[in-house]
C-alpha cells in the first residue's frame, strides 16, 4: 500500500525539562506545567494572540476539577482565548494520541493548525477518600434534617479517613505496572545486564543531546530547571549494577528490574506544533516531519494471556504491513522505555520465530533492530516519564532528529496501561 | 529598583529638601506618559545663520510653535542654539548669551540643543576647529546647569548641513520624551544617508511606527535592559526575535509573548551563533541589538582567568565574531543596522571592573571601526553607553553606594531600562542611518565617566 499523502506537518515542539516527582515541580499543578509548556511553544513560534485550530491534550493523573484541563491551559497561555481545546486520554499514549488526532483533523481539512500536548504530575496528584467515606459524604449531602445528618455521620469510622493516593496499579489485577512487567521480563528471560546496558545507553544519548544543544529549541526551562533532572550523565554499568531489584522479587526467577532500569515517577509537560503545509508556508515555518500512519493495539493481560505492556509488539507488525514496510526501511526507532525490559521484550518478540508465527500469524520473524538506531537521543529511562507528556517529547525529538540528520523514517512505539500500545510512522518532511 | 528618595522629594519632603539644599530630582517625562509626545509649548530657535532659519522652517512644517527672538517671557519647551556657521570664537557670543537669557523661561523637562560643526582635525582651519570644539564645552557645561529634569545636548554636523535626514531625526529624538535621560551628549551626523521622517511619524507606534516592517534581533532579551529594548522596538513596530541563554528561556518566553515576538535560546559565544541568528530571520539580518552582557567584578589584583575571559567573551568577542561572520557570509540585509551596548564604565573606567570596562571600551572601538563596512551596505552601526540604570544589577549595589550613584548625574537620579531602549530604537531606525560609528551615552550626564 502506498503511503497516503499527509498535508499535516510537524513544525516543532516545546517541553519543560522533566523533573523527578516531589522535587522542583512538587508544587506545580498539571495546569501550571501545561500552560508553561504552551507559552514556551507560542514564544518560539511567535504565535502570541493567534487563534489556532485546536489544542488537544490530557493528563493521566487528573484532578476532577481539571475536567477541561487543556482549555484552561489555553486560557492561561499567550494564545488567543478563541483557540478551542479538548482533553483526551489513552494512558501513557495520551501525548501520541493527541498528535495523531490533530494530524487527522488537519489532513481532513477541518483545520489548519493545532498543538498536541500532554502533561502529568505525580507530585500534585489527586488524593481521594475511599468508597465507604465517599458514599457517606454523598448521603450527607442528600440528608435534609439534623437528626438524619447525625445518624449518617455516626457511621464514619476512623479508617475511612485514610486518603487513597493514586497508584500505577492495574484496576483489574491489582498489580503495579512494574510487577506486571517483571512477569513478562521473566517470561522472555531478559537479563539484568541487558537492561542495565539499555538504561546506560539512554542516559548517555540523552546527556550528549543536551550537551550538544539539541534541546535548545525543543525545551524551555521551568522553575529554574534547565535539564531533565533524572538524567545521570555519569551513570556507568557499575553504578547501575549496584542497585537492588525493586520489582519481581516475589517471582521464582531472579529479580532484575531496578530503579536504574525502570522509569521513575516524573513531572513534566510537552507540546507539539502541527500545521498544514500551507499554514506553515504562510508563516515561514520549516516542516520537520509528518505522521504517515498510526496503529493502536491492545492485549488481554487480565487473564495472563499476554504481558501488560506487550501491545506494541502487535501494533507494529500491523502498521508495517499496512504500509508495506520492514524494519530495514527505518532509520530511527523510538521505543518508549517504560522499563528497559519492556523495550527488550518487544525486540525479542519481533526476533522470535515462534511469537511472530503463533501470535502475529507471520511466516517469518520481523527481525532485529540495529541498536545504533534505537532511541538515539535517549528515552524515558533517562528523561523520566511524565505519562501523558512522553508522546510529545518523542514526536518533537524524532521529527527534529530526522530533519537535522537528513534521515527519512522513524518508528515510534509507546506502551500504555490497560494493555494498550500506540505506534506511528514519522517521515521527514 | 524603586528610587524612594525621588518619590519623597516630589512628595512630602519637597519643602524640607529645598530648605536643606538637598538634591531635588524631578520625575522625568517619558514617552507614552502624556498624550503629546513633545511638550506643547513654543520652541525658540536662536542663531542668525541660514541653517538656523532652515531648522525653524522645518519645525514649522512639522506643526511646532516656533519663536526666533528671545525675551518674550513666555514658557518654552526647548531652545535650539544654532552655531553651524560659526568660524571664530567671537561668532559664539551673541547666540550663547541669548541662550542664557532664555533658560529661565524653560518648562520642566525642557530641552536645549546646540547645533554646530563637528571637529575634523584634518583639513579644518584651526580657528574654525577651536570654535567648533568650544560649542561642545558650552553644551556639556550647560547640561550641568540645567534644572528640573531639563537636558542639554548637541548635534554635530560632520560634512553635512542641517537638512540631513539624520540631523532632523536627531532633533526629533532630542526634542521628544524619548531622550529623557540623555544629557550632556553630542551626537554626530556624518552622512546624508537615512530616510526623511516627520516629527509625528517619529513618535508614532505600531504599524505606523518608525520600525514598522522591520525585524530586530535582541540578545539578552529575557530581562532588564534587554527586555525593555524588546518592548520598545516592538512598540515602534518591529518584529522581535529575542535571544538569551537557554537557561533564561522561561523569562524570555514571557517577554516575547508580551511583545508578540519569537524566542531563540542560544549561547551567543557558541561557534554557530551567527549562523543560527541569521537562520532565525531567513538569513537577512536587518536590525541586530548586541545587548547580552555579564559582569564578573574583581579588582585586577584578584582577577582570575575565568572572570576575565568570560566577560570579554560574552561582552566583546561574541559581538565581533557575529558581526564578522554575518558580514563575510552576506547575511546582513541591505540597510541593516546594528546597535551595541557599551557602558560608561568603558569610557571612564570603574574600580573593580577592569574586565568589564575593557570589554565595553572594546565595543566602542569595534563600533567605530565597523562603521565604514556598514555604511557601504547603506546601514549603520552604533553603540549606546548606559550610565546608572535601575536594573537587577544595580539593585545589588550596597544601599548607600546606590543612593550616591543615583545623585551623581546632572538629572540626580538613575535612568530606567526604557531610557536606554529609546536611544537604541532611535539609532536602529532608518532615519538615523546618517549616524554611524558613534557611541551615545544614556547616563543623565553622570559625573563619573567624563
Amino acid at each position: 500500500m502506498s503511503t497516503p499523502h499527509s498535508r499535516a506537518v510537524i513544525l516543532g515542539g516545546n517541553r519543560i525539562p522533566f523533573a523527578r516527582s516531589n522535587k522542583q515541580y512538587a508544587k506545580a499543578s498539571n495546569l501550571d506545567m501545561l500552560t508553561s509548556a504552551l507559552d514556551g511553544l507560542v514564544a518560539r513560534f511567535g504565535l502570541a494572540g493567534e487563534r489556532l485550530g485546536e489544542v488537544a491534550g490530557g493528563a493521566v493523573l487528573k484532578h476532577s476539577k481539571d475536567f477541561n484541563l487543556t482549555r484552561e491551559a489555553v486560557l492561561g497561555s499567550a494564545l488567543s482565548p478563541t483557540t478551542p481545546a479538548f482533553d483526551l486520554g489513552q494512558a501513557c499514549a495520551t501525548g501520541l494520541e493527541s498528535v495523531v488526532t490533530l494530524t487527522q483533523k488537519i489532513n481532513a481539512g477541518q483545520m489548519e493548525s493545532g498543538i498536541a500536548a500532554g502533561v502529568d504530575s505525580a507530585s500534585d496528584a489527586p488524593i481521594v477518600v475511599g468508597d465507604s467515606m465517599r458514599e457517606i459524604l454523598l448521603e450527607l449531602s442528600r440528608a435534609k434534617t439534623l437528626p438524619q445528618r447525625a445518624k449518617i455521620a455516626s457511621q464514619i469510622r476512623p479508617s475511612y479517613l485514610t486518603p487513597q493516593a493514586p497508584s500505577t496499579g492495574e484496576p483489574r489485577t491489582g498489580l503495579s505496572m512494574g510487577e506486571h512487567q517483571a512477569i513478562t521480563t521473566a517470561a522472555w528471560q531478559i537479563t539484568r545486564e541487558a537492561q542495565d546496558e539499555l538504561a546506560l545507553a539512554s542516559h548517555r544519548n540523552l546527556a550528549r543531546a543536551w550537551d550538544e544543544g539539541f534541546f535548545d529549541d525543543l525545551s524551555t526551562p521551568y522553575l529554574g530547571v534547565t535539564r531533565d533532572t533524572n538524567l545521570r550523565a555519569d551513570a556507568t554499568l557499575d553504578s547501575l549494577a549496584r542497585l537492588d531489584p525493586v520489582f519481581g522479587r516475589k517471582l521464582e526467577t531472579p529479580a532484575t528490574m531496578t530503579a536504574g532500569n525502570s522509569t521513575p515517577l516524573t513531572d513534566g509537560a510537552s507540546t507539539v506544533l502541527l500545521g498544514s503545509e500551507e499554514w506553515a508556508a504562510e508563516r515561514g515555518f520549516t516542516p520537520l516531519a509528518r505522521i504517515i500512519d498510526a496503529e493502536a493495539a491492545a492485549v488481554d493481560f487480565v487473564d495472563g494471556a499476554e504481558g501488560l505492556l506487550m501491545a506494541p509488539a502487535y501494533a507494529v507488525p500491523r502498521l508495517l504491513a499496512r504500509n508495506g514496510l520492514t524494519f530495514a526501511d527505518f532509520d530511527v526507532f523510538e521505543i518508549h522505555e517504560a522499563f528497559a525490559s519492556t523495550v527488550l521484550c518487544h525486540l525479542a518478540a519481533w526476533e522470535s520465530e515462534e511469537f511472530c508465527r503463533e501470535k502475529l500469524g507471520l511466516d517469518a520473524p520481523l527481525g532485529s533492530i540495529d541498536r545504533a538506531k534505537l532511541n538515539p537521543l535517549g528515552s524515558s529511562l533517562a528523561a523520566g516519564h511524565p505519562f501523558a507528556a512522553t508522546g510529545g517529547r518523542i514526536i518533537a525529538t524524532t521529527a527534529k532528529y530526522l530533519r537535522l540528520t537528513g534521515q527519512k523514517r522513524s518508528l515510534v512505539s509507546i506502551c500504555a496501561a490497560g494493555g494498550q500500545g500506540l505506534t506511528a510512522i514519522v517521515e521527514a518532511a | 529598583m524603586k528610587d524612594t528618595y525621588l518619590d519623597l522629594v516630589n512628595g512630602p519632603l519637597k519643602q524640607i529638601a529645598k530648605t536643606l539644599g538637598l538634591p531635588q530630582p524631578v520625575k522625568l517625562q517619558r514617552f507614552g506618559q502624556t498624550p503629546a509626545q513633545y511638550l506643547s509649548a513654543p520652541v525658540l530657535v536662536l542663531g542668525t545663520s541660514p541653517g538656523a532659519q532652515r531648522i525653524a522652517d522645518r519645525l514649522l512644517e512639522n506643526d511646532f510653535e516656533v519663536r526666533r527672538h528671545p525675551g518674550s517671557g513666555e514658557s518654552l519647551r526647548a531652545v535650539i542654539a544654532v552655531f553651524d556657521d560659526a568660524r571664530e570664537p567671537d561668532d559664539l557670543s551673541q547666540t550663547a548669551l541669548e541662550l542664557g537669557a532664555s533658560l529661565r523661561s524653560l518648562l520642566p523637562c525642557a530641552r536645549v540643543i546646540s547645533v554646530s560643526q563637528a571637529l575634523r582635525p584634518e583639513g579644518q582651519d584651526p580657528e574654525e576647529a577651536a570654535t567648533a570644539q568650544a560649542v561642545t564645552g558650552l553644551t556639556r557645561s550647560l547640561a550641568h546647569e540645567m534644572r528640573a529634569g531639563s537636558t542639554a545636548n548637541g548635534l554635530l554636523l560632520d560634512g553635512v548641513d542641517v537638512d540631513a535626514a539624520s540631523a532632523t531625526a536627531a532633533l526629533w529624538f532630542l526634542l521628544s520624551a524619548k531622550s529623557a535621560y540623555v544629557s550632556g551628549q553630542l551626537l554626530t551626523v556624518s552622512s546624508t544617508a537615512g530616510e526623511e521622517i516627520r516629527a509625528a511619524e517619529f513618535v508614532a507606534t505600531g504599524d505606523a511606527g518608525p520600525l514598522a516592517g522591520r525585524t530586530a534581533i535582541v540578545t539578552g532579551a529575557a530581562r532588564g535592559i534587554g527586555a525593555a529594548i524588546a518592548r520598545t522596538l516592538a512598540r515602534d513596530g518591529a518584529q522581535i526575535v529575542g535571544v538569551d541563554m537557554p537557561q533564561a528561556g522561561q523569562a524570555l518566553a514571557a517577554v516575547m509573548n508580551e511583545v508578540g515576538g519569537r524566542t531563540l535560546q542560544l549561547d551567543i559565544t557558541s561557534d554557530t551563533a551567527a549562523e543560527r541568528l541569521a537562520a532565525a530571520v531567513d538569513n537577512q539580518v536587518d536590525i541586530l541589538i548586541h545587548n547580552a552582557g555579564i559582569t564578573r567584578d574583581k579588582l585586577l589584583a584578584n582577577m582570575d582567568a575565568s572572570r576575565w575571559d568570560s566577560v570579554l567573551a560574552v561582552n566583546l568577542q561574541s559581538q565581533a565574531r557575529i558581526n564578522a561572520r554575518l558580514g563575510e557570509a552576506n547575511l546582513f540585509a541591505s540597510g541593516s543596522q546594528v546597535v551595541s551596548l557599551a557602558s560608561t564604565s568603558g569610557i571612564a573606567g570603574n574600580r573593580g571592573q577592569t574586565n568589564y570596562a575593557a570589554s565595553k571600551a572594546g565595543v566602542i572601538g569595534l563600533t567605530a571601526a565597523s562603521a565604514q563596512a556598514f555604511g557601504q551596505r547603506s546601514g549603520s552601526i552604533n553603540a549606546v553607553a548606559p550610565g546608572f540604570i535601575e536594573t537587577d544589577m544595580t539593585a545589588k549595589m550596597p544601599a548607600l553606594t546606590r543612593q550616591v550613584a543615583r545623585r551623581l548625574s546632572s538629572l540626580q537620579q538613575g535612568g530606567l531600562p526604557v531610557d536606554v531602549a529609546e536611544a537604541i530604537a532611535f539609532l536602529a531606525s532608518a532615519s538615523a542611518r546618517g549616524i554611524n560609528g558613534q557611541t551615545l551615552r544614556v547616563c543623565g550626564q553622570n559625573m563619573v565617566g567624563a
